[in-house]
């Protein structure tokens, strides 16, 4: 088992339920695959560097997990089939990105109590 | 005029030497994350290209992550491949 991470873009014109389907969507085909989730952050809309299929504005979301790596081929191939999403981006973690990671939510969740 | 005092006819250029470090070494940071464009941004030059070594001091070392993590910023649309007016 490795640990990874994943990010996808998805399109500004989904609506609330949708955007919370596709992330549903993702987390369970992940739990189905016997992939551990560690960690997801939802960052929102934001503003993307350079226009992509002419949208300038795309919602951010993140997974951490931990999976075998045949998970990833066939994550990477759901990615492809979905219209809903712009760009995704899958990579493993080593041992310094997990310790980096981890003090990170620590933070987060520090500053946020 | 003495002898003592000797003129120039262009002023000799005296070049003070800015020791250079490498930020990550010294800071004791061992990943570059690339989800913070901010942080990447001070490695870049203003439209957007990598700057080298030999400029910003970096070791070799996290010289080849910052490469790698700036580009896979730019994949995710958190930093562009070309710009005009960066900083």
């Amino acid at each position: 088992m490795n640990q990874y991470e994943t990010i996808f873009v998805m399109t500004p014109v989904l609506s609330d339920d949708q955007l919370k389907e596709t992330v549903k969507d993702y987390k369970t085909f992940l739990q189905e695959k016997g992939a551990v989730i560690v960690n997801e952050d939802n960052w929102g809309l934001k503003k993307l560097a350079y226009p992509i299929k002419k949208k300038s504005t795309g919602f951010y979301y993140l997974f951490e997990f931990k999976a075998d790596g045949s998970v990833i081929a066939e994550l990477e191939i759901a990615y492809k089939r979905d219209e809903r999403l712009l760009r995704f981006l899958t990579v493993k973690l080593d041992k310094h990105a997990v310790a980096f990671n981890e003090k990170f939510k620590n933070k987060k969740v520090e500053t946020a109590k | 005029m003495s002898d003592s005092e000797v003129r120039y006819l262009t002023p000799p250029s005296i070049e003070v030497k800015k020791d250079k470090y490498c930020r990550f070494k010294k800071s004791k940071i061992k990943h570059v994350d690339y989800k913070n464009p901010d942080f990447l941004l001070k490695f870049l030059n203003e439209q957007g290209k990598i700057l080298p070594r030999r400029i910003t001091g970096t070791s070799l070392k996290f010289q080849r992550k910052i490469s790698q993590s700036v580009k896979r910023a730019r994949q995710l649309s958190l930093l562009p491949y070309v710009a005009d007016n960066l900083k």
